[in-house]
């Protein structure tokens, strides 16, 4: 029996259940389907979060250009729900019927030959996920092979995440511009705009996110996540030993990328539209954020640190704009000096000492009872910060 | 087309390209001090260049009301005060924030990412969001024609002047004086400058201030060729830094050269596509160079 329950604390398997719980159960229980589609908005977003927490935790590099790989699989799925949205009948008032409207207004007569394959969902499925690793690994295989790392690595994918937002806009007939593509209604002749798709749309979002943590976790657990913080404390000793550190972190630039994507596409899925407004470098860098302010070495907490902000900014800007970006400054320089590692860093070394002080027990139960407060009840990343949190956070 | 008019084209280009290289010249001087020889990633660099251009505005409001006979030579007082006046926050910045980061470059970046959200809140909540121009002196208006069909922005021209007067100062600054050296010493052996006595500290706090000050400079010339907003530093931050890091980060050579490069590729580009594809080609190139060649283009021999 201790055994068993040593191996579930030790997964931090404790803290996933919480968070399944408030995920599939609390949530939807207790909000409208407004606040919920709200909610898994925000949730897209922590697929890149929980991607930075293994880039950038684990492997100790920072991408500053996580919005180009989310806008990436979202453009793939808006293009293919576009072209949908777009047939000959309800684009019978153009003058060149069945292609996007942005099109149309932009003297287009044909769909350009590298929409095609937007127009087969399988296909789409598939380049929402290999566009954005594709061109992450290019990126990442000529950088890391080359050892360039640390802030070189940081200032060109801001670079790309500037490159694609100029072309994007800048492409209008291609692309739709700065407004992005919208008007987007089915998939597959399946209505996304109703009520119900919204609710099926947010467990699947759900079920994607919890099984991206699940994978990330079992990484983090075997030995290729030892390796990865084994390089990040000191890259050259893992070199000294044999591996090849540079293909490490070319994966792990990958795998953060792929997670962005999938972020992506249930982004455009649920909320109905994409923009370059979610491509850039301010929307970049506000994912990282997110992903420090739950925690850079917590999976669970990145979650909790993309809903904590979002629905801080949402409260904020909407009540208080003028303090909200004195809010997101303070949190970002508080979250460097006082608590490097974020929300999970502040659990382990404040509540769970206490817990285990008391026994624990009534502790996690009754903090499944107040879900809208993730972060402030002891709910958040319990254990699964382990072997992560004691090891010295700085990269070299 | 005769061979005058092609001849003006040709040379009223090379002026853009000139004036576009005097602004990411002037963009990337202070940055190459902070990042090149300090190695700090501040990316609060956009805002310490609007307040030299909000500093610039107020002394012109000023003048307008209080002294409108000044207003032909307000301009260069206003100019000594941009410097004076970015020197003195980031010498704060570094005091309150920056200092306590050295070790820890990429929290350095989040952490002046999160000092610039604050500026810029902080500049929307004193001159509001709207963006504002300030009233310039007549001699910096117009163009300058020699010849018929040939026309020279002389608002580029005080630009480009100022570039080479700040690049020179910057340069003598930094190799002929003893703040200069120092700062080379602590660039080059952190360590051994420490050892024979140099306070490195005080090195860094200085640094940081003159770069930001050096920003506060190029936010002032940007006002006479555009208007200043809160959110106007953030555009040219990630150019900025492409400039320094396509030069090579330890090299102020490097830097100059970077800002020549990109901007006539850009002008060039720009007379045959448009503006934004001419944009993203030289973005493009940029990067796809600094993947071949990540040290830059004027790699220094820095010992690490």
């Amino acid at each position: 029996m201790n055994a068993i329950k040593n191996r579930v604390m030790r997964g931090g398997y404790g803290s996933f259940v919480i968070l399944a719980f408030i995920l599939i159960v609390a949530f939807p229980l207790l909000m409208d389907i407004f606040r919920l589609n709200l909610v898994g908005k925000y949730l897209t977003y922590g697929f890149v979060a929980i991607g930075l927490v293994m880039l950038w935790g684990y492997g100790g590099v920072l991408s500053l250009g996580q919005g180009v790989f989310f806008g990436l699989g979202g453009y793939a799925m808006a293009m293919f729900l576009k072209l949908e949205a777009s047939d000959p009948v309800s684009t019978a008032i153009q003058s060149t019927p069945g292609i996007p409207d942005f099109m149309d207004w932009n003297q287009l007569t044909e769909l350009p030959a590298w929409w095609l394959p937007f127009k087969s969902l399988p296909l789409t499925l598939i380049a929402v996920i290999a566009i954005p690793t594709l061109l992450a690994f290019i990126i990442s295989y000529a950088m890391f092979k080359r050892r360039v790392g640390g802030v070189y690595f940081a200032i060109i994918t801001q670079a790309v995440a500037l490159i694609l937002t100029v072309l994007i806009i800048g492409q209008q007939g291609y692309t739709g511009g700065v407004n992005g593509m919208t008007d987007l209604k089915t998939l597959m002749g399946w209505d996304i705009r109703t009520d119900s798709a919204k609710y099926i749309l947010y467990f699947i979002n759900v079920g994607l996110l919890l099984g991206s943590i699940a994978l990330c976790r079992w990484i983090q657990l075997s030995k290729l996540g030892t390796l990865l913080l084994a390089m990040r404390d000191k890259e050259d000793r893992v070199r000294f030993s044999g591996y090849d550190v540079s293909m490490f972190k070319v994966f792990a630039f990958c795998l953060a990328a792929a997670l962005s994507a999938i972020g992506g596409a249930m982004f455009t899925l649920q909320v109905g539209f994409m923009s370059p407004s979610f491509v850039g470098i301010v929307p970049s860098i506000e994912m990282v954020i997110f992903a420090a302010i739950g925690g850079r070495m917590s999976l669970i907490g990145a979650v909790y640190g993309t809903l904590l902000v979002n629905f801080g900014k949402t409260y904020f800007s909407e009540s208080f704009p003028d303090l909200w970006l004195f809010l997101m400054s303070a949190l970002f320089i508080s979250v460097v000096m006082v608590f490097p590692n974020g929300l999970a860093g502040l659990y382990e070394s404040h509540v769970k000492p206490r817990l285990v002080r008391r026994k624990s027990g009534s502790g996690p139960a009754k903090s499944i009872e107040t879900p809208p407060k993730p972060a402030a009840t002891p709910s958040t990343p319990a254990s699964d910060i382990g072997l992560g949190a004691k090891v010295s956070n700085q990269s070299a | 087309m005769t061979f005058d008019e092609i001849y003006n084209i040709a040379l009223m280009q090379g002026f853009a390209g000139l004036s576009l290289f005097a602004v990411l010249l002037l963009m990337g001087l202070g940055l190459a001090i902070i990042f090149g020889q300090m190695g700090v990633i501040n990316m609060a660099h956009g805002e310490f260049m609007t307040i030299g251009a909000y500093t610039i505005f107020l002394f012109s409001s000023l003048t307008e009301s209080l002294a409108p006979g000044l207003i032909q030579v307000y301009f260069p007082i206003a100019i000594v005060c941009a410097f004076l006046i970015a020197f003195a926050f980031g010498w704060l910045a570094e005091w309150a924030l920056i200092r306590h980061l050295y070790k820890r470059p990429l929290d350095t970046l989040l952490a002046t990412w999160g000092l610039s959200l604050g500026m810029q809140q902080l500049f929307r909540s004193t001159f509001g969001p709207k963006e504002v121009s300030p009233t310039l002196p007549d001699w910096l208006m117009g163009s300058w024609a020699p010849t018929e069909g040939l026309d020279i922005p002389i608002n580029g021209m005080f630009v480009l002047a100022l570039t080479v007067v700040v690049t020179g100062g910057v340069l003598l600054a930094l190799y002929k004086s003893r703040w200069g050296l120092r700062v080379r010493a602590t660039v080059a052996n952190r360590t051994m400058a420490n050892a024979i006595g140099i306070n490195t500290t005080r090195t860094d706090r200085l640094t940081f201030a003159i770069g930001c000050g050096v920003a506060g400079v190029a936010g002032a010339a940007f006002t006479t060729i555009g208007s200043t907003g809160p959110t106007s530093g953030s555009l040219y931050i990630v150019d900025a830094f492409l400039v320094v890091t396509f030069g090579g980060a330890a090299s102020l050579w490097g830097t100059v050269v970077s800002a020549f490069g990109i901007a006539q590729t850009q002008s060039i580009s720009e007379f045959f596509l448009s503006g934004s594809n001419a944009k993203v080609l030289t973005l493009l190139m940029i990067v796809t160079i600094l993947m071949l060649r990540p040290q830059g283009l004027f790699a220094a021999k820095v010992r690490r």
